[in-house]
């Protein structure tokens, strides 16, 4: 259930009581901190830190009360505030009916966790359509497991992108089972080569941070840089994954140091407006580091719990754009201790075998914990995080499936393979 | 990075020469293993892989080996000449009909890099073809998309369309071209929306644009990253829109661009244009040989030849020539010739442009180098130069002045030891004693080797590239 990426912070459950007053100074401070950067902070509700589950289940009437006081906020951010909570304003004027929205909350939760787990089936699905339609062409009829069959299957893995090695690999692996007879039917081969891809994609533990689960909860700001080459997806992912953890209550801050795209920071502040998160941004041309500096101050100022790093899109065999990359990782772990916790590498699914080779070299710059596998929603399947999981051991985090804000789902190697086959 | 593919086939091949004369069908069939591989793992759809090696197999069987080349060498020689005839017939020119405007449409998956070409094809346009473009986005769904071009228009001087006030791409291509017609721009650049090949309703409103518009061009702008699934979008494209002609992007990383193939042989329109770099003058023509050469992993022999033309200054070469010619070459020669060495780019760009076959002809090994060896490289040359900015005038043009005081205040100057400037003089002085040999001997031959070993080293002497670029092809 790693959806519920709860960060609850620990003076709010302690000491519900203060928790405005610290607000107040930490709006203070950042806004002293920062006083260089040019803060769009657009919609700094302190009042939605108090977690969307937590409101849901974990609310006393009396803490309810509590927060009474800090809706009290100038007049434009308590009306975006009754917008967006306006089932919890509900609840706050009747708390006899609370149990009720509640319930119907967590249904309307579920219905869209169905949904979204339905969407990335069908995304999914639409990626296997002809890899499997065509081996069971050749399928129809046989009795025996040929070398037909299994050319064609190794050419179903290579036209998945999983890359010549890998795809030879399980092949030969299956081709040395179907001689000892170990393997005699369609279903049994079909299984063995998925056996074979689950265990890649699940051997990376003690690799990287694999799940939300493994998310260490007592680190503030925790930090997260998203990197990749150019044109993968990173500023959507940036976008969705900030609502993302927005959603479990935690107070997100996002740092645009993309500054040299054109426009880049421009469509990153849409996405802070639509998800109502804070961005840190500077003029066009600033030295990336710079920004994270800056970014990180505030974080720490506003006692921000995540902290989000927007990089520029570089090719990997460049070493000047890499050497920066350091560089910002560098100042990051300076100014707050062992950051960034989590470098996130987002890959474009249509991307070939040069996936291998931005893996290898990204990893030599950053400490990447995981990846980011967008724009699944088309046809290409994807397939070189495979070879990626193979030989570098990093786990894949996140799946992208569409251009809406929710469609980033943390990525299940059991349902990716299983519609490669089914 | 990988074998090359001769040195693959070299292997299989070997006992090809005992006593045979023509390639028999078994050694081709060795050979189209290997092929295929080199194929596959330079990302070509694997259904084009197929069809390639099955032309080429036809091909190859009975001919004769020819005297000059070993079996490898012809059984690549065709597979490069195949991969040429198919990757070619392209013209990079845009051609253009007498009427105002003509209308050029960008279409492509999200993130190939179709707004960065708009701006870099209009810059390419007015400069080589003497056209006024327009720019417009059409790209209402993305957030600041339509931002991004109006940033790139103004980095480039070109001037864009904007109306912030529309919503509907057709609204905005019907008002950009109505407006290019009333100020009198003669090409008008469309940048559609990224979308996915199976977004049914985003494909329909290209096809609308495409219908009402009437563009001379539409280009489909490729990722040379693409892999297997290249194939699919582009021949969606293709057959939803009708495209004219590919501009591949991204080439200036290190993907192989087996799309290119993949992409070419479903829409059957030429490549145009590569894209090489994120300035806005890096769109390059398109070189079918050297994609060829590339996608076999065979290096990039020709880009770096031009490379070296355009960027080494003649008459400055041959001044050095004539230096060295005389004993005179100093260190502020030294340091020009770094300065100039520069300007073709990093090291490890330049050594991976050269194919295995040459490093090993000219330095007698081929030297497996890291990045991280090709960066130190780097920076060895830029400290080099560093060292020589810290002389005095006199010093550099007399580098018998310089003794141990000396030497310590051009350590601290330039922020390195002691040590440093003594090996760059030792070198330096050894330089000269190389170069005085060299041209005492009056053969430049086995100079390629000098060139390759002074970048590997801390060395740079890289005189009389005029004659060389001559020699090589």
């Amino acid at each position: 259930m790693g959806l519920f990426w709860k960060r609850t912070k620990k003076q709010e459950s302690e000491q519900p009581a203060n928790e405005q007053a610290v607000e107040q100074t930490s709006t203070e401070q950042a806004l002293e901190a920062s006083a260089s950067v040019e803060l769009e902070s657009q919609h700094p509700q302190p009042e939605q830190k108090a977690g969307f589950f937590k409101r849901l289940f974990g609310k006393t009437e009396a803490q309810e009360q509590e927060a009474e006081p800090i809706v009290r906020a100038p007049e434009q951010e308590k009306k975006s505030f009754w917008e967006r909570w306006g089932r919890s304003e509900e609840n706050a004027a009747t708390p006899a009916s609370e149990p009720e929205v509640a319930t119907t909350s967590v249904a309307r939760a579920d219905a869209e966790k169905m949904s979204l787990f339905k969407r990335w089936k069908a995304s999914l699905n639409r990626t296997s359509e002809n890899l499997m339609s065509r081996l069971d062409d050749v399928i129809h009829g046989k009795k025996v497991i040929d070398a037909e069959v299994l050319d064609h299957l190794e050419e179903a893995l290579i036209g998945a992108d999983i890359g010549v090695q890998t795809a030879m690999e399980i092949i030969e692996n299956a081709r040395k089972k179907v001689d000892r007879s170990e393997v005699s039917n369609f279903d049994e081969l079909k299984r063995l080569v998925k056996d074979n891809l689950l265990d890649i994609l699940n051997d990376t533990s003690g690799k990287g941070i694999s799940s939300e689960v493994d998310v260490s909860l007592d680190i503030q700001p925790y930090v997260m840089m998203i990197v990749g080459v150019n044109g993968v997806g990173k500023t959507t992912t940036i976008g969705k994954l900030a609502n993302r953890i927005k959603a479990e209550g935690n107070e997100v801050l996002i740092c645009a140091a993309d500054t040299f795209r054109a426009a880049a920071s421009d469509q990153l502040a849409i996405w802070a407006e639509r998800t109502g998160v804070p961005l840190i941004q500077q003029k066009k041309g600033t030295d990336p580091a710079a920004v994270v500096f800056d970014s990180l101050a505030a974080a720490k100022a506003r006692k921000a719990d995540v902290l989000i790093i927007d990089t520029a899109g570089r090719l990997h065999n460049k070493a000047n754009l890499m050497a920066e990359l350091e560089k910002m990782k560098r100042i990051a772990g300076r100014e707050v201790q062992s950051a960034p916790h989590e470098v996130l590498l987002v890959v474009d699914a249509v991307t070939g075998q040069n996936g291998l080779e931005q893996a290898r070299q990204f990893l030599k710059a950053v400490p990447v914990t995981g990846i980011v596998l967008t724009k699944l929603d088309g046809t290409a399947k994807g397939g070189i995080v495979v070879a990626i999981a193979k030989e570098l051991r990093i786990p894949i985090r996140y799946v992208g499936i569409g251009e809406r804000m929710d469609d980033l789902v943390e990525f299940s190697p059991e349902d990716y393979v299983n519609s490669l086959f089914d | 990075m990988f074998d090359s593919l001769s040195d693959k086939l070299k292997k299989v091949l070997k006992n090809l020469r005992g006593g045979q004369d023509k390639l028999t069908p078994e050694h081709i069939d060795i050979a189209m293993k290997e092929i295929r591989m080199a194929l596959l793992e330079a990302d070509v759809n694997f259904k084009v892989v197929k069809q390639f090696v099955d032309t080429v197999k036809e091909k190859a069987v009975g001919q004769e080996v020819l005297e000059a080349l070993s079996p490898e060498q012809q059984v690549v020689k065709i597979v490069r000449d195949e991969l040429v005839e198919i990757l070619g017939g392209s013209s990079s020119r845009l051609v253009f009909l007498p009427r105002n405007p003509n209308v050029v449409m960008i279409v492509g998956l999200q993130g190939s890099g179709k707004t960065t070409t708009t701006g870099k094809l209009a810059k390419f346009l007015s400069k080589n073809q003497g056209r006024h473009p327009l720019l417009v986005s059409v790209d209402v769904y993305r957030p600041a998309a339509r931002n991004q071009l109006s940033v790139i228009a103004r980095e480039i001087g070109e001037p864009v369309f904007e109306a912030a006030e529309l919503n509907d791409p057709l609204e905005i291509c019907r008002s950009a071209f109505k407006h290019a017609q009333q100020t009198g721009y003669d090409t008008l650049l469309i940048d559609t929306a990224g979308r996915l090949h199976i977004d049914d309703q985003l494909m329909e409103e290209l096809q609308a644009i495409k219908a009402e518009m009437n563009p001379v061009e539409t280009l489909f702008i490729a990722d040379a990253m693409t892999g297997q699934d290249a194939v699919k979008s582009a021949s969606e494209f293709h057959n939803r829109i009708g495209v004219t002609g590919v501009i591949l992007t991204k080439m200036d990383g290190d993907a192989r661009g087996g799309a290119a193939l993949s992409v070419k042989m479903v829409t059957g329109q030429p490549i145009k244009f590569v894209g090489v770099g994120e300035k806005y003058d890096a769109l390059e023509q398109f070189y079918p040989d050297r994609v060829a050469q590339r996608i076999l992993g065979m290096g990039d022999v020709l880009t770096l030849i031009e490379k070296v033309q355009q960027e080494v200054d003649e008459e400055e070469a041959m001044a050095l020539q004539q230096k060295m010619m005389e004993d005179k070459f100093t260190l502020e020669d030294y340091r020009a010739q770094l300065k100039q060495m520069e300007k073709l780019g990093s090291v490890d760009k330049l050594l991976k442009m050269l194919p295995e076959g040459m490093m090993r002809s000219l330095m007698g090994f081929v030297p497996k180098i890291s990045d991280e060896q090709a960066g130190m490289m780097q920076r060895k040359l830029k400290q080099t130069e560093a060292i020589i900015n810290s002389m005095t005038f006199k010093e550099r043009n007399n580098h018998h002045i310089i003794d141990a005081s000396r030497r310590r205040r051009i350590a601290k100057g330039s922020g390195t030891t002691i040590r440093d400037v003594n090996d760059l003089l030792e070198e330096y002085i050894q330089m000269r004693r190389v170069m005085r040999e060299m041209m005492r001997g009056g053969l430049l031959g086995g100079f390629g080797g000098k060139l390759l070993s002074s970048v590997m080293g801390r060395k740079s002497n890289r005189p009389n590239f005029t004659k060389k670029k001559k020699k090589k092809r």
